[in-house]
């Protein structure tokens, strides 16, 4: 039973600064495979709903006579599973981890016409 | 005799990671005896199986837990190939044994940090946290999750770990070691710790047992019961040897976490020098039918995932007997006899995971 065991770890933490980032004012770290956010290339999108039935969050809607891809950023737990069904591969995960807000973010994003490959929607918050 | 008075303990409370309840009936400072109730985050994952793909379904079942998720997933994937007959790439079944022990390493150190933390040790709760971190670096670099890795697959994993990886991970073990070796010996030696933990919540080894408890809990009373010495997965071909002490008080099931931290180090070490080239994930065609009970250590004991499936692609059922339900009745054995300012650290030493617990 010894008193004071701690003490060069303390004194060797205190030389050596801080462990931590002051994220987000710092960017998170991150590596090549890390999973951010889910994103999709409309420009291929077949509107199949593949992804939507197979999210296991339920975060995914697509609808084929509107065209559009719609996505909770709040409720994506981003696992890829969606990206491994997708068989345009028009579904991907960047590194970048989104920035915290307070409200659910619902991305919708509205495909071209079939006959003209032009026209891509705007991500709209709600 | 004094009168009796109940406290309630949680399911707020500083200490608690996460929500169980106790009322603790007491006498002046003495627990009489200690009633849990539990259900506070009960997410209903189990009922989800009847309307997920099973091949989805690998995903919610990581979700069971923010710690020990990996295990969960290996586990769920390991029943399902038993009932479908599937034998996954012997690549795979290491990789599934590195990425448990990189994750049964964060979760002891984040135990660690809060049974730190409950005995009023800020500053090594940090430490350990600190260490924790760069086991998560290596799981985010390998797997692309931190603490979710979401690579189980049913036949095997969906990434792999290329030679200078492993290169790369081996060479940081000595370095992992040094920390382990810090931190251990703080949790051995210092004064602070030993006071709060040594003779505290004694749990009998013929108690241990009768009250069916698992993992470090089991282990800090004397029995070596350990899953992994049955050799699932890739574990047949590591050394693996469990961690048992004999003194079974709360500084016992701290060292015993302690030491399995060296223990996953020498495992990882084994499968590096020991990994088969070949396939990490083997062809799934058709849907399961059968049932099966899948087996596997977690940090806190064993758990069960049963399955069951009639053929289609939604299974009919899938039960998970969690390490910390086991350990509740040991908890409430500790606890009678206990002083009130004692319950938080004994409490810990279960290292209990209600989100498991409660699905």
């Amino acid at each position: 039973m010894k008193v004071g065991v701690m003490a060069l770890t303390v004194l060797k933490n205190l030389v050596k600064g801080p462990a931590t980032i002051r994220y987000p004012y710092q960017p998170a770290k991150m590596t090549p495979v890390t999973r951010g956010h889910l994103v999709i290339n409309i420009d291929d999108c077949i509107f199949c709903g593949l992804c939507k039935m197979h999210c296991p969050a339920d975060a995914i809607e697509v609808s084929k006579p509107d065209r559009t891809w719609r996505l909770n950023q709040f409720q994506c737990v981003i696992c890829g599973c969606c990206v491994s069904y997708c068989p345009k591969d028009c579904l991907s995960i960047e590194q970048t981890y989104l920035p915290p807000t307070t409200s659910a973010t619902i991305v919708s994003v509205t495909g071209p016409e079939p006959d003209k490959k032009e026209g891509q929607g705007e991500p709209v918050s709600s | 005799m004094s009168k009796q008075i109940i406290v309630p303990f949680g399911p707020q409370h500083p200490v608690l990671p996460e929500p169980i309840h106790l009322d603790l009936v007491l006498e002046d400072e003495r627990v009489v005896e200690a009633i849990p109730s539990i259900g506070y985050v009960h997410r209903g994952l189990e009922k989800l199986v009847e309307k997920r793909d099973y091949k989805d379904y690998v995903f919610i079942s990581e979700r069971i837990c923010g710690i020990c998720s990996f295990i969960h997933g290996a586990t769920y994937c390991q029943g399902v190939e038993q009932i479908m007959g599937i034998e996954i790439p012997r690549r795979a079944e290491f990789l599934r044994a590195i990425w448990s022990e990189y994750s049964r390493m964060h979760s002891h150190l984040l135990w660690l940090g809060c049974f730190a933390d409950s005995m009023g040790y800020e500053n090594l709760f940090m430490n350990c946290w600190k260490v924790r971190e760069k086991i998560l670096d290596v799981l985010e670099r390998t797997t692309g999750g931190r603490v979710i890795q979401g690579v189980n697959r049913v036949g095997g994993v969906s990434r792999d770990m290329d030679a200078a990886e492993l290169k790369r991970i081996e060479g940081e073990i000595p370095g992992l070691r040094d920390d382990f070796t810090e931190l251990t010996r703080i949790f051995d030696e210092d004064l602070t710790v030993q006071t709060r933990t040594k003779g505290i919540g004694i749990l009998p080894k013929d108690k241990a047992w009768d009250l069916g408890a698992v993992g470090p809990v089991i282990r800090g009373s004397g029995h070596a019961v350990d899953v992994r010495s049955t050799g699932y997965g890739a574990y047949d071909e590591l050394d693996f040897k469990p961690v048992v002490r004999n003194e079974a008080d709360c500084h016992a099931r701290c060292l015993v976490r302690a030491e399995e931290l060296f223990t996953s180090l020498d495992l990882i070490e084994n499968a590096i020098d020991r990994i088969p080239a070949g396939d990490i994930l083997a062809p799934v065609k058709g849907n399961p039918s059968g049932e099966y009970y899948a087996r596997a250590e977690q940090p806190r004991g064993e758990v069960i995932h049963y399955v069951k499936a009639n053929g289609k692609k939604n299974l009919l059922r899938h039960r998970v007997r969690t390490p910390t339900l086991a350990n509740v009745p040991a908890l409430v054995h500790m606890l009678a006899g206990c002083e009130l300012a004692d319950v938080p650290v004994i409490v810990l030493t279960i290292d209990p995971c209600i989100g498991c617990m409660e699905r």
